[in-house]
Parts: structure tokens; C-alpha cells; sequence
């Protein structure tokens, strides 16, 4: 059981946080035709622009109420009716998804009472789709932009079956939390088609930020759920939420369509992958093919071959809640020792981990936790670089963002394949390091008593 | 606010702004305060620019204050380059939150400067305001101040909140903040004839160091750099110097000509990108020192390294001259580097098929036509679809431009290369120039290329998405072909002015029936430039061009595709 903190500084050093819009608006970049929309000021839209380009290398849509110091005293109305119609018109989305922000909220926008006005006022308008979620910057974290963001998106675009007895036993919604990437949703596709089953992802990122290359260049995301799937996504048989920060969407999608859920907390590692396919063999009456029984078994010889190097490390690991429940578990598994956990918001997860403390803090926190309990490894994303340059310690990126490194869509750590694959990477820059700075050298077993090194090498050389 | 509305009215009054100068002084009143189209914006705002134009102080502790979103989403993501201290690029913020926003965030904000101080101990520490803060009225000034007394150490106010503008005015809201808390508030050890300024240059990926040595062989010492790798003390000290030059066009001269007004520095707007701007900024640096009582033979001597690197420069570029030969460029950037490295790739024999001018003013425009001659195209805002035509139809060969609008070039399999702020390699002087030809040789014949344009040999050539996208071009083209009337249509539908949306075609006609001559006139009749007043060169070319367009023939397609 962990102790969860609530850092006590006045100044953020390092921030590990990102802000809840760009939470919000990156679920809506996992609908096809959609376009996110941040109200706010034309900051808050291109800095989370940025991010996300320079994480994904590739072209990503989100657009700006462009709130001036005026229109935000004065309201937003305009502001918001005006994106809309020129989104609407000019880029043609299927969907705009609608985050607000921190100025906005501070003047209290009635964003909802907007959408009925400007649906009244413009007909083509009056069904369209449309969500809206209030995402404060000043309130929560990345992580919880997602997870208030689709559970609307369940709320709002999923439809109440009309007879709940005719549900199809082969499909499946699946909602993956933020944490997953383009290739862990791909990787959960292919195990779960393998049992027959047909899934709907919500939010499905890798149909639109994998990186494909569209059939037509359009300024919405060229990819990802449609919207007439989503509302279908009553008919499915069971949701299966990863993280626990998708309970929120499966109890909304379960009190909307009487869809029952099952949560896998974590999708890395060897029992929780053993759980999951239990699960998917069960649904499906069909038995774990072939193919993951050897998964399994290349995944078990990996944690063989990899615990000599992860037993006994300490971890100094800084990530969102679910991120960090799913890694540190794995490699407390493995024989390391999470010495330092630091994540950005509340969570139930968090008292769960394998830690003495869970410090909700930023990366100054990390680096110097890590450097007073002698931390041998580090994980968190990008910006964590600068940390590890200073503590000289092997440095795993995970999480997003991960801007200095290529391939952060396809980063996998679900499955048994991910998980053996993960484990590599790690022992693999355990063993760089020791290889790099940790040789043995005639020196480093001298405990200091006896005759000064000096005169030992000299008397040997002779 | 009031303070700072009176100082956003006093940065529009710039007269050293040429975008500004062309505006009347009631639109200059308004600056750039006009609303920016919502659901059609991009670019940062005015908190963005004042950190883009500050962060490059690498010793002083950049403290901004807001929620997470301002700093958490967007720090250590700039391509500066330190020559010492590292704390730049440390992220300070007070992450706000609910009970500041209803308490007031001051005191947080005081707390905040209290335990940098003690953790960091940075020669200064600036606040940077943002747009929550700035609502709900918390006075950064005042805390600054009160900080600033308490802990004995400069902590200077930026106060540059995201929604009063752009990225532009935000350039020009940090120099102020220097010019009000920081220039001339200390003293240099010593001063030398040689002391230059450099004002608007970033140091991007250690760019600047690829034009300090020769200033070092010539003796000529960078006294202050705002900002790249600079130093809090050297811009306190920075009113010191002989003579200045600015670099990055327009974002910091408030800076420049304020320095000149008031400690009577005076200075020249020059550029480092490409070998004749380069050697045109040594003799002019070598001049205004002079003038301020530097030797004569300094003169000679600069002389004297110009005709050496000039050789030098050419000679590395050489051998690519043959292989650069037929091939063309397509350039999409921003402001000043438009001109300046139309002619860096000029020089190497590359031929420019197009630049963009969104961000350019009219003088940088007339420099690009000057240095393009009369077949300069123009493009101010190609949609994605068109740029991939145009590189398709084989005008270009390979596109450069800035970061976000490489995936167009690189998914339509063309070569790319990156000459923004985000890139990874530094262009300037004369060494840049033969690093930039390195680049665009390696870009230009990687075999990549040859391999993703073949189709997988199961997809029908005929019908993959570029062909589908050029078809869907190539028949709105004949459409538009074989009905004049909707030919027409289209040319007088097309948006000149994006701010106020002002089509070509009530432009025109406004021009016609009340024998318009002027962009002021077309202004008041049609509104078209009274936003940010970009669009007042296109107004002119159109007053131009009025009394030919009754009986002309159809737009050229690079036009129509504009």
C-alpha cells in the first residue's frame, strides 16, 4: 500500500503534468473526420499543437475559438458560434469535439447553452454532431481530459439500443485509456479479431495517428471510430476498459445501454495478459490460439533472460497515474524496486502501487527523490531528459510526450508480445549502461585501507 | 491592465514597423488587437512570443505564471543553444489552481520567486504573465516589485498575457519589458570601440556560433545578445555598446530603435543567412563602428576576411552547382527568412518556384520579387491539397519549410527540409550556407524517394490517393475551363483579406464603381485590410491590375491555386 502525497510547493520546477484540454482534444483525434476545438485563447491551441506534432510526427488537426482579451470578458458566444460554422464550412467535418480551458472557465462560458443556441439559430447545425467537454486548465491533468472526454463522447454519440435482448455476441467495445499508443490499440486488435470478435475502439488512435498515408488530404483526422459506429456501440456484447481511468466511459456506456464491462486495470505484464485472454477465450467460447500460447512462452523465457539485469533495480519512475500503475507493476514483477513513483493527478490506482510513496509533483520531485535514494533507472517521458543527464542513469521514455525519439506511436507494452519486447528495451539499456560506465575496473573493489592505488599499479606494472 | 493596454498602444505605434506605417491611424489604434478568425487560426498567442523572445537568456530563471497549460504543455521546446548555464531550460510555473483563481494567485506567485531564489539562485528571475492571472487581476508588477526589494535580486514583469495578440506583438512585449526593468540598470568592467550588439537572434541550434568566430578574428565583441546565449548582465549592460545589429526582422525593433533613442546606439537591420547578406552585415557592422569611433583599418581587415570566406564559401558550394542544376525549389516560410534565404539558395543555382509571404511585410516582400525578378509566385496560403500539386507537376523538387508543414511534402514522397525554429541543423554565415547545401543534396538524392513513389504492387496506380487527388484537381481545373462564367466565379471568390473575409471580386467591384485609387479608399469601401493589414501589397497589385482584368484572359493556375 502506498502512501499518496500532494506535493506542498508553491512553483511547479519541471513540469511532469500537461494540461486537461489537450487531454480532452486528443481523445476527439481518435474519431474519424474530427476535428477538436479548444475554447480559448489561440495559445492554448498551438502550444498543444505543437506537442502533439512533434510526438507523433505527423500533421494534427485542432482548431481555436481565438479568445481575445475582449470576447473574454464579454463571452465567448460569437467566438464559439463563428469556429463552428467556419470549421463546419470549410473543413467539413464528421464531428467537432469542444474542450474549454482555463480562460474560459474562469469566466464561466455556459458552453452547452451555446451549442442549443447555435443549433437553433443555424438548422444545418441542428443535428450535427457535436460534444462538449469542461476541461479547466487549473483543475486535474492530462490524463483526466480523456477520461471526462469519452465517457461524454459515450453519453452524448452512443445510442440506447432499442430492444437491449438483440445484442450481437461478437462485438466488443473496447476503450482504451490514454496511456495506450496507436500500436498497443493495433496489437489489442489483432489479439482480440484472433478470437473472433469484432471490436469498436473509443477513442481508436491508431486509425488516425499511426501514421498511414490518407487516401485524401483532409484537415480533419483521417482516420479513427466513425461516428454511426459509435452510436451502434450498444449492441456490442461486452466493453472491456483499460485503465482504470475508463471505468467512468464503461459505467456511463453500461447505465446508457446495459452493456456490462469488464476493467483490466494493466495490459503489461504476464498475469494480467494471462487474465485478459482468459477473459477474451471466455466471451468468445473459443480457445487461446496457438499463436499466444507461444507469445506466452517467448514472454516467460524473456522475463528469464531479463531478470538478472531489472532484479534489484531501483526505479525512479514519473508518469500519469494509469501509466505509472501498468510500468511499475511490471517491473516490480520483474525484481525491481520502485523506490521513487511521482505522477500528476488522483487516482485509485495510486495507493496500489508497488512504493513506499506516491508523490503527486513534477520532475524536479523525480530527480531529486532519485538522486537522494540512489535511483539506477528512470522512466518518464521527454522532458525527463535533462534529468537524466544529470543523474547519469539509464533513461527509458514512456508516455507522452515523447518528442526527441522516433516511433513513440508504435511503442508497444500490451500483450505478451509487448510486454517481452518492453522488457528487452529495458534490460537492453540497463546493460548499455553498465557496459558504458560500470566496467570493472582494478579500482572499483579497493575499499580505501591499505596502500594508495597508486603504488599498487605501479608495483604490478613492473 | 491599463498599464498594459498603454503599452501594447505604444508597441503599435512602432515607426520603425513598415506593416504599420501602412496603416491608417485608426486602424493603427486597433493594431493588432483585431479578432482573429475562430475555427481558422494559427500561430501562438502574445504570451508564446514574449517566451520565444526571452528564453533564449540562458541564466535567468523563466517563471510563468498561470495554470499548467501555458508552461506544462509547451516548456523546453525551443532549439536555442547554451554556451554556460542550463537553467532556461528549466520549467518554472506556478501551476494554478482552483483556489488561486478564487483567492488570487499572488501570493502563490510570491512564494514561487521566493523558493527559485533559494533553490536556483539566478542573477534574475522573469514573471511571465498569462491570461487567467491576468482576469482575475492578479498585479505581477506589484509582486515583482515587492520581490525584487525583499530578496535583492532583479525580478523583472513580463506582461504579455496570451490573449491580447499574437506571437508578433508578444516579441515586442518582452523588448519592452527589457527596455522598462533591465537595459541600463548595470554596468559593463570595461567597453572596447568593438562593442556590437546583437538584437533578435535566438542562437538556434547554436547558430550564432557559426558567425562568432569571425567577429572574434576581427575583434569585433558580441557585447550583449538578445537573446541567444545570452546573459542577464550583458543585457543589463547592454546600453553600453557602439552599435547594434538587428537580426530577426521586425519582432525586436522597439528594442533596436528605443537603444537608439535613448543611449544613442545606432543600428542596421541585417541578416546572416547566405553569403552576400552576410558580407553586407560585416561591412556594415565594420561601418557603424567606425562611425563610432573604431580605427579606420578595421575597415580593411574586414574587408580582408570577406574575400576569403566569400572563396571559401563559393568553393564549397561549387560542387554542387551541377548537381542543384534544373532543380527547384518550393519555399514556405515566415517573415524575414524569406528573402534572406531566397538568396542563400540563389546563390547555390537552386531556381525558387514559389515563397510564401504570410508573415512577410511589404518590404520583405519587394526584397523577394528584387531577388526573384518578375516571375516571383507568391503564395500566401496553399491548402495542403494544392501543395502537393504543385510539387507533383514536377515545379518543385523538393519543399522547404517550417516544421508543421513538412507531412504534406513527405507523405506525397517529395524531399523536405526543415528551416524554422524546430530545425535540427544552423544555416548562418558562411558556413551555414555550405551546411544548408549539405542538407538539401542529402534531401534531394536520398533513394528513399525512388522507392515509396512505386506503388505496392497490389494497389492500381490510377487510382492511389495522389492520382485521386490530382484528378479531383485536374477536373475542377477543366470544370472551371469550360465554363467562363464559373472560371470567373472562382477567380472573384478568392479571399483576399483573411481577416475581414474581403473576396476579390467585391474588391473589384468596389474599385470600379467608385474609381478607387488607393488602399485607404478600397479599405473604407470594403473593409479589406483593416485587420492585421497584411493583405495591403495584394490590395495594391489588384489597384494595379484593375484596368486590365475586363478583358484578360484567365488566371495562370499558380494564381488560381492561390
Amino acid at each position: 500500500m502506498a502512501r499518496v502525497t500532494v506535493g506542498k510547493k508553491a512553483c511547479a520546477v519541471n513540469p511532469l503534468k500537461m494540461s486537461q484540454p489537450i487531454g480532452g482534444a486528443f481523445a476527439f483525434m481518435g474519431l474519424r473526420g474530427s476535428m477538436p476545438l479548444l475554447h480559448g485563447s489561440q495559445g492554448c491551441t498551438s502550444f498543444g499543437l505543437t506537442l502533439f506534432v512533434r510526438h507523433f510526427k505527423e500533421a494534427v488537426p485542432l482548431q481555436t475559438t481565438a479568445m481575445s482579451e475582449v470576447a473574454t470578458v464579454l463571452g465567448g458566444y460569437e467566438n464559439v458560434e463563428q469556429a463552428i460554422l467556419n470549421i463546419h464550412k470549410r473543413t467539413k467535418p464528421e464531428i467537432i469535439g469542444i474542450c474549454s480551458t482555463g480562460v474560459t472557465e474562469t469566466k464561466g462560458d455556459d458552453v452547452e447553452g451555446f451549442l442549443r443556441l447555435i443549433r437553433e439559430k443555424h438548422p444545418d447545425l441542428a443535428n450535427f454532431p457535436m460534444v462538449y467537454v469542461s476541461t479547466p486548465d487549473f483543475k486535474d491533468a492530462f490524463q483526466d481530459g480523456w477520461e471526462k472526454t469519452v465517457a461524454r463522447m459515450v453519453e452524448v454519440l452512443v445510442e440506447t439500443p432499442k430492444n437491449a435482448a438483440r445484442r450481437d455476441p461478437r462485438r466488443v467495445n473496447v476503450l482504451p485509456g490514454c496511456h495506450l499508443t496507436p500500436g498497443d490499440l493495433d496489437e489489442l486488435r489483432t489479439i482480440i479479431e484472433d478470437f473472433g470478435l469484432e471490436p469498436s475502439f473509443l477513442p481508436d488512435l491508431a486509425g488516425s495517428l499511426d501514421g498511414h498515408i490518407p487516401e485524401e488530404f483532409v484537415p480533419t483526422t483521417i482516420g479513427g471510430i466513425g461516428v454511426d459506429e459509435i452510436a451502434t456501440m450498444g449492441q456490442a456484447a461486452w466493453t472491456i476498459a483499460i485503465g482504470a481511468q475508463m471505468r467512468r466511459a464503461a459505467e456511463a456506456m453500461e447505465a446508457k445501454t446495459g452493456v456490462p464491462f469488464r476493467l483490466f486495470e494493466r495490459l503489461c505484464g504476464l498475469i494480467p495478459n494471462d487474465e485478459f485472454l482468459v477473459f477474451l477465450s471466455e466471451i468468445s467460447g473459443r480457445p487461446v490460439p496457438l499463436k499466444y500460447r507461444r507469445q506466452r512462452g517467448q514472454l516467460a523465457d524473456a522475463m528469464l533472460d531479463a531478470h538478472f539485469h531489472l532484479g534489484g533495480r531501483k526505479l525512479a519512475i514519473g508518469a500519469e497515474p494509469d501509466l505509472l500503475f501498468d510500468l511499475s507493476s511490471m517491473l516490480h514483477e520483474m525484481g525491481a524496486k520502485v523506490t521513487v513513483a511521482v505522477t500528476t493527478t488522483q487516482s485509485p490506482v495510486l495507493e496500489r502501487i508497488r512504493a513506499e510513496e506516491v508523490l503527486i509533483g513534477d520532475l524536479e520531485d523525480l530527480e531529486n527523490l532519485a538522486s537522494d535514494s540512489g535511483c539506477n533507472l528512470l522512466i518518464t517521458h521527454s522532458h525527463g531528459r535533462q534529468a537524466a543527464e544529470r543523474l547519469k542513469i539509464p533513461f527509458h521514455r514512456a508516455g507522452f510526450p515523447m518528442f526527441d525519439r522516433l516511433g513513440a506511436g508504435h511503442q508497444l507494452s500490451v500483450g505478451y508480445r509487448g510486454t517481452r519486447d518492453l522488457i528487452f528495451d529495458i534490460a537492453n539499456l540497463i546493460i548499455a549502461d553498465h557496459e558504458d560506465n560500470h566496467q570493472a575496473t582494478p579500482d572499483t573493489w579497493r575499499t580505501g585501507e591499505g596502500p594508495a592505488a597508486g603504488v599498487v599499479d605501479a608495483a604490478t606494472m613492473h | 491592465m491599463s498599464s498594459l493596454s498603454a503599452k501594447i498602444q505604444d508597441v503599435f505605434n512602432e515607426p520603425g514597423c513598415g506593416k504599420n506605417a501602412n496603416k491608417s491611424e485608426a486602424e493603427r489604434k486597433k493594431g493588432c488587437t483585431k479578432q482573429l478568425q475562430p475555427g481558422g487560426a494559427a500561430g501562438g498567442c502574445a504570451f508564446d512570443g514574449a517566451k520565444i523572445a526571452l528564453q533564449p537568456l540562458t541564466d535567468v530563471a523563466h517563471l510563468v505564471h498561470g495554470p499548467i497549460a501555458c508552461e506544462g504543455n509547451s516548456w523546453d521546446n525551443r532549439g536555442a543553444r547554451s554556451s554556460g548555464s542550463n537553467i532556461w531550460r528549466t520549467g518554472f510555473t506556478t501551476d494554478i489552481n482552483e483556489t488561486d483563481i478564487v483567492f488570487g494567485g499572488e501570493k502563490r506567485l510570491y512564494k514561487a520567486i521566493k523558493e527559485i531564489i533559494e533553490k536556483y539562485d539566478p542573477p534574475a528571475v522573469f514573471v511571465y504573465q498569462t491570461c487567467v492571472p491576468a482576469m482575475i487581476g492578479d498585479d505581477i508588477n506589484a509582486v515583482c516589485k515587492a520581490a525584487s526589494q525583499k530578496f535583492g535580486k532583479p525580478v523583472i514583469p513580463v506582461n504579455s498575457p496570451g490573449f491580447v495578440g499574437p506571437k508578433n506583438l508578444g516579441n515586442k512585449l518582452a523588448g519592452e519589458a527589457l527596455l522598462d526593468h533591465v537595459i541600463g540598470t548595470e554596468e559593463p568592467d570595461y567597453t572596447t570601440p568593438y562593442d556590437l550588439n546583437i538584437i533578435g537572434e535566438y542562437n538556434l541550434s547554436g547558430e550564432l556560433w557559426q558567425v562568432k568566430p569571425l567577429l572574434d578574428e576581427l575583434g569585433i565583441r558580441i557585447f550583449s545578445c538578445i537573446s541567444g546565449d545570452g546573459k542577464y548582465r550583458e543585457v543589463a549592460y547592454s546600453h553600453r555598446a557602439k552599435a547594434a545589429m538587428m537580426v530577426c526582422s521586425k519582432a525586436m525593433i522597439n528594442v533596436a530603435r528605443k537603444m537608439e533613442e535613448r543611449y544613442g546606439i545606432p543600428f542596421f537591420e541585417g541578416s546572416f543567412y547566405g553569403i552576400q547578406d552576410s558580407s553586407d552585415s560585416l561591412r556594415e557592422i565594420a561601418r557603424l563602428l567606425i562611425e563610432r569611433g573604431a580605427p579606420d583599418e578595421l575597415m580593411a581587415r574586414t574587408e580582408a576576411v570577406i574575400v576569403r570566406e566569400e572563396a571559401k564559401a563559393w568553393a564549397a558550394i561549387e560542387p554542387y552547382k551541377p548537381r542543384f542544376a534544373g532543380k527547384k525549389v518550393l519555399l514556405i516560410t515566415g517573415g524575414v527568412k524569406s528573402w534572406s534565404v531566397v538568396a542563400a539558395l540563389q546563390e547555390a543555382g537552386l531556381e525558387l518556384v514559389g515563397t510564401s509571404v504570410k508573415k512577410s511585410t511589404k518590404e520583405d516582400k519587394e526584397r523577394i520579387k528584387e531577388l526573384m525578378g518578375q516571375d516571383a509566385h507568391m503564395i500566401d496560403d496553399m491548402t495542403p491539397r494544392e501543395m502537393y500539386k504543385m510539387l507533383k507537376d514536377a515545379k518543385a523538387d523538393i519543399m522547404l519549410s517550417g516544421g508543421k508543414s513538412q507531412f504534406v511534402a513527405l507523405k506525397a514522397a517529395m524531399p523536405w527540409l526543415d528551416i524554422n525554429q524546430e530545425r535540427s541543423h544552423a544555416y548562418m554565415g558562411y558556413v551555414g550556407m555550405a551546411k544548408l547545401m549539405e542538407e538539401i543534396d542529402k534531401a534531394l538524392f536520398n533513394p528513399v524517394w525512388e522507392q515509396l513513389r512505386q506503388p505496392a504492387p497490389w494497389d492500381d496506380a490510377a487510382k492511389n490517393w495522389q492520382a485521386t487527388a490530382m484528378a479531383q484537381m485536374d477536373a475542377e481545373a477543366a470544370q472551371l475551363a469550360a465554363d467562363p462564367q464559373a472560371a470567373e466565379a472562382a477567380r472573384r471568390a478568392r479571399k483576399v483579406c483573411n481577416c475581414k473575409t474581403v473576396d476579390l471580386g467585391t474588391i473589384e467591384d468596389a474599385i470600379r464603381t467608385n474609381a478607387l485609387t488607393t488602399v485607404e479608399q478600397v479599405r473604407q469601401h470594403t473593409e479589406a485590410s483593416g485587420g492585421c493589414g497584411f493583405c495591403a501589397v495584394r490590395l495594391e497589385d489588384i489597384l494595379a491590375a484593375l484596368p486590365a482584368v475586363a478583358g484578360s484572359s484567365p488566371a495562370p493556375l499558380l494564381e488560381a491555386a492561390e
